[in-house]
């Protein structure tokens, strides 16, 4: 206990003293909190579409007003040649190129049916498969406005319909920031406890400090105490700032409690922190153990259903997440934030995060060899 | 006669089939200034680290402060002081923060921990010192410190592994001038060093060889042996016929 | 000469003997490749869906069954009332709740008209949109089956292509992000904290003193990872083709090339920033913070660039990785010639030119 003492003293000292800790809790958050949820918008807008019209008719320009007038779509280019669209596609300047063929107009009203073509450039699928949706249905409701306006359909329903509602709950207004904030959160303190965690024991063993200690009476757990005590309190400082960030920034605060999350982070934080340790038993010097803690915060973070959901992911992944630590943390913090999730809610993903700090502690103690073999 | 501090009898110790320490046996007395000599490579770290409770003997007997190497490492470790070749302290802490926080864990209580530390900042001269960051002082006086840490609760022994590497003569002078006093305090050293003229400064010197001991005695004793003029020709004999290189 | 091959010889040693490094800089581009490729996908696939049934016919049942037979779907529980809904979401156990009203196939056939509720949790908006879409399908789909009979008039068929990507496979977005991502790491990451361990430690003024210039000091240092970055390259494209199934569209050679270069990028990135920094956690902190997380964010692999607010646009103009990326995607999947990518590449070669420049600078004044 006593040792502890002077250990802890020790160890706030040097930390203070360091202005790249200082930097990186005070830094990180603020950087990752800004750019990331702006640059992480998903919902995709601006849709660039080149039109080629070959019909040059009333209704291709209606609906070539259609589709702009909705705001969805930006008209690059509006011209005859397929070629030149396909030109500005390799370009990179048009997402989208529709094509309104010869006799358009003549084919619809004599032969009750006309084409058009859509072209995506779908290198970026998703990018591709909302843009040709969108498209879709505005030609649909176009075609909807044609048969209204020429046959006056009956209001009553002939047919059976089915009518769907449907109401989005918690965020009603898909503000994707309020997904993503929460989850970087979640990120940011896992990066900070793991790779500051690591690099400080590993400093010292490159610095040949530790060998230093190792001759003293200390017990290997005074030792690893004194480590992970100040770097859970900078873990907690970091979430907390990172909360503040979020609140000046975005103007979100938790829907649930504070002390859910607090009492979830505290016992995550010691997770990490065993993540951090267990690095460090595995490398000799700074550069290794910021690789492996890159390595392991990359795949966490992929696997972490941050920008992925996992549900989707192929069985053996899944299962992979069910060991990654990220993975409930992101989990619970969106919870909590979002729907506003009580402690009794997550008592499951409680008794994981339990399981976690022991596993990862216990394994890196484990590794930690105080007498080297 | 004074009872030995140190007592090694057949100490091996094997990393897979290289045999870093080869069945030694020595003996060192109480006050003692102990010169472990040897090139680079013929076992004398690993020696050094088995005796401070680091690395565990293959085989063999040692006890050090009259504790055992296998059983008692962390008693061992109570009564030991240990510096290395390697500067160990830590240079973000001031020079007093690092006597307070070694003094501490060594269980020296506050009252002794601000007693000693006056005392030893006054000793160095280091007034002015004090409170500036260790990283930011020469090496010879982070040496001095060190040293000054390392004896800082009265050990039975301290070990000092190649302490004045890269020193200027006047401070390695004055460095074991501090060696001298220490030993005169009734503390054990046992130290390795590549300097001969060092080695003239010990009680009593032991090479080693391909991790055997192959010459114990004092400095003087050892030139007769060996018809030599000086502790350096005793050494470049016996390391001539050293297998290992660097 | 001779001097400059000696020291290189000896960072190869250097790299080489830490093979636990180099498995993971060999290994990581390929476990990246793989959780890509195979496991991360923005579709949504095999969503837990809570179902509350009020009229539970065979209309209902019926509906619930093509949900949880869909590959979108699975349903996972069967709610008593609205009440716990609520439960639901917060724990998070579904994505979506529908909700059929009572006497549901007596409406349909007798009415025509009849209203299935869906709630989505929307705290992730993306995929509670999606799987509203999906779930308004089936129904449609279902709909449709007994509106078979009928034919409307003045119909607009929509024939849609995709252009380069026909399967929209995702691979065609994420590989020259995992290159560009791999590359920083290496390029400028571990180039850094290589560079600035030897300044931390001392060793660099034993280096100094040496016969040789202290730039081909510090060159010599950068040269293994060049040849890392490489092989990672290599590594990925090799994976991308036959792994992935993703040819190579434009020339392989090109290609190469511009990888190259941005090799060169990177490590002069990598060598500026040893020259300013003088301890390896910071060298660590300033390339987290600086390149890599740019190069998740600005390669536009994970986020769409179009997208960003206009500052952030602006800012990723002065962000190498974008115009790598952007020469990746045009040579690897267009497969477009070198006229296409020339400004690209323009950018690259001032930007590598001014890096060099100034991180030579800052170490001969540091140096001399």
């Amino acid at each position: 206990m006593r040792n502890l003492v002077f250990l802890l003293q020790k160890e706030f000292r040097q930390i203070f003293r360091n202005p790249t800790i200082l930097r990186m809790i005070l830094i990180m958050p603020i950087m990752q909190l800004i750019v990331i949820p702006l640059a992480a918008d998903y919902e995709i807008k601006h849709i660039s579409i080149s039109v080629v019209d070959q019909d040059h008719s009333t209704y291709s320009s209606k609906l070539v007003n259609k589709m702009t007038a909705s705001g969805y779509f930006q008209l690059v280019e509006y011209t005859q040649s397929y070629a030149q669209a396909t030109k500005t596609v390799g370009d990179g300047k048009t997402d989208l190129i529709l094509t309104i063929p010869v006799h358009f107009e003549r084919d619809l009203i004599k032969f009750n049916k006309a084409q058009l073509h859509l072209a995506a450039d779908a290198v970026n699928g998703v990018r591709a498969g909302l843009g040709t949706a969108y498209a879709a249905q505005m030609i649909g409701d176009f075609n909807r406005e044609i048969r209204e306006e020429w046959m006056l359909l009956p209001k009553f329903n002939e047919m059976p319909q089915i009518e769907i509602t449907s109401a989005n709950w918690y965020n009603p207004h898909f503000d994707y920031h309020l997904f993503m904030v929460p989850g970087i959160l979640a990120i940011l303190v896992t990066m900070v406890g793991a790779f500051l965690t690591a690099l400080n024991i590993v400093a010292e063993k490159e610095v040949g400090t530790i060998e230093q200690i190792n001759v003293t009476p200390l017990k290997k757990h005074e030792f690893i105490l004194g480590k992970l005590i100040p770097f859970w309190v900078l873990g907690m400082v970091s979430i907390t700032l990172g909360m503040i960030v979020t609140f000046v920034i975005f103007r979100f605060l938790p829907v649930g409690s504070f002390f859910t999350i607090y009492a979830f982070s505290a016992v995550y934080m010691f997770g990490v922190l065993g993540i951090g340790l267990l690095i460090s038993t595995f490398a000799d010097t700074q550069q290794q153990a910021t690789l492996f803690a890159f390595f392991c915060m990359m795949v966490f973070i992929l696997l972490g259903g941050l920008y992925t959901p996992i549900e989707s992911m192929p069985e053996w992944a899944q299962w992979l997440t069910r060991i990654n630590p990220p993975a409930y943390f992101i989990k619970i913090i969106r919870a909590v934030y979002i729907k506003g999730s009580a402690f009794s809610d997550l008592i499951p993903e409680f008794l994981v995060m339990i399981a976690f700090a022991v596993g990862f502690n216990a394994l890196a103690v484990f590794n930690y060899r105080k007498r080297s073999a | 006669m004074t009872k030995s501090v140190i007592h090694t009898e057949g100490l091996t110790r094997k990393f897979g089939d290289f045999v870093a320490v080869n069945a030694i046996t020595f003996d060192v007395k109480e006050g003692e200034i102990f010169g472990f000599l040897g090139a680079n490579g013929a076992g004398k770290t690993t020696a050094m680290r088995i005796l401070c409770g680091l690395l565990e003997p293959t085989s063999g007997k040692a006890s050090v402060a009259g504790y055992d190497v296998y059983r008692q490492n962390e008693e061992i470790k109570k009564h030991i002081g240990y510096m290395s070749q390697k500067f160990s302290l830590y240079e973000n802490l001031t020079v007093r923060e690092n006597i307070q926080f070694f003094g501490g864990i060594y269980g020296l209580t506050r009252k002794e921990l601000r007693e000693k530390t006056a005392v030893l900042i006054e000793r160095l001269g280091l007034n002015q010192e004090a409170d500036k960051l260790v990283g930011s002082l020469p090496l010879g006086w982070k040496q001095k410190i060190a040293f000054s840490v390392a004896i800082l609760h009265r050990p039975k022994v301290v070990f000092l592994d190649e302490p004045t590497g890269g020193v200027d003569p006047i401070t390695r002078r004055q460095f074991w001038d501090m060696i001298y006093e220490a030993a005169h305090e009734g503390i054990t050293v046992f130290v390795t060093t590549h300097y001969m003229d060092e080695a003239e400064y010990c009680d009593r010197v032991s090479i080693m060889v391909d991790g055997s001991i192959a010459a114990l005695d004092t400095p003087s004793g050892l030139k007769k042996q060996f018809q030599a003029e000086s502790m350096d020709e005793v050494f470049l004999q016996l390391a001539r016929g050293a297998k290992r290189g660097e | 000469m001779k001097t400059f091959v000696a020291f290189i010889r000896k960072e190869f040693w250097h790299v080489l003997r830490d093979t636990r490094s180099l498995v993971i800089l060999l290994g990581l581009p390929v476990v990246m490749m793989i959780l890509f490729g195979f496991a991360l996908s923005s579709e949504v696939k095999n969503s837990n869906v809570a179902i509350l049934d009020y009229s539970n016919d065979d209309a209902s049942r019926l509906l619930i069954d093509r949900i949880d037979q869909s590959q979108y779907f699975s349903v996972k529980e069967r709610l008593k009332t609205e009440a716990e809904i609520e439960r639901v979401f917060r724990r998070g156990e579904a994505r979506l709740v529908v909700i059929f009203p009572q006497n549901f196939q007596e409406d349909l056939s007798h009415t025509n008209q009849v209203q299935v509720r869906f709630i989505g949790d929307a705290s992730d908006p993306n995929t509670s949109n999606i799987v509203i879409n999906y779930a308004s399908s089936i129904f449609r789909d279902y709909q449709n089956e007994l509106n078979e009979q009928k034919k409307l008039p003045y119909t607009i068929e929509t024939e849609t292509r995709m252009l380069y990507n026909p399967q929209l496979k995702s691979s065609y977005n994420f590989v020259p992000g995992v290159m560009t991502l791999i590359l920083m790491l290496l390029g400028a990451m571990m180039t850094s904290v290589s560079i600035v361990k030897e300044k931390e430690t001392g060793t660099m003024e034993i280096l100094l003193v040496s016969p040789m210039r202290p730039l081909l000091v510090v060159l010599s240092k950068a040269v293994p990872y060049l040849f890392l970055c490489f092989i990672d390259v290599v590594i990925i494209l090799l994976l991308a083709i036959f792994l992935l199934d993703m040819p190579i569209r434009g020339s392989l050679p090109l290609l190469l090339a511009e990888s190259l270069l941005f090799i060169l990028t990177t490590l002069s990135l990598g060598l500026l920033v040893s020259a300013v920094v003088d301890s390896q956690q910071t060298a660590m902190f300033l390339s987290l913070v600086g390149f890599l997380m740019p190069a998740l964010v600005f390669s536009g692999f994970m986020f769409p660039i179009e997208n960003m607010p206009l500052p952030l646009q602006i800012v990723s103009n002065i962000v190498p990785t974008k115009w790598y990326y952007s020469i990746v995607r045009a040579i690897m999947v267009k497969g477009l010639g070198f006229s296409y990518v020339a400004k690209q590449t323009l950018i690259l070669a001032v930007m590598t030119v001014v890096y060099l420049t100034v991180a030579i600078r800052k170490f001969k004044i540091r140096l001399a």
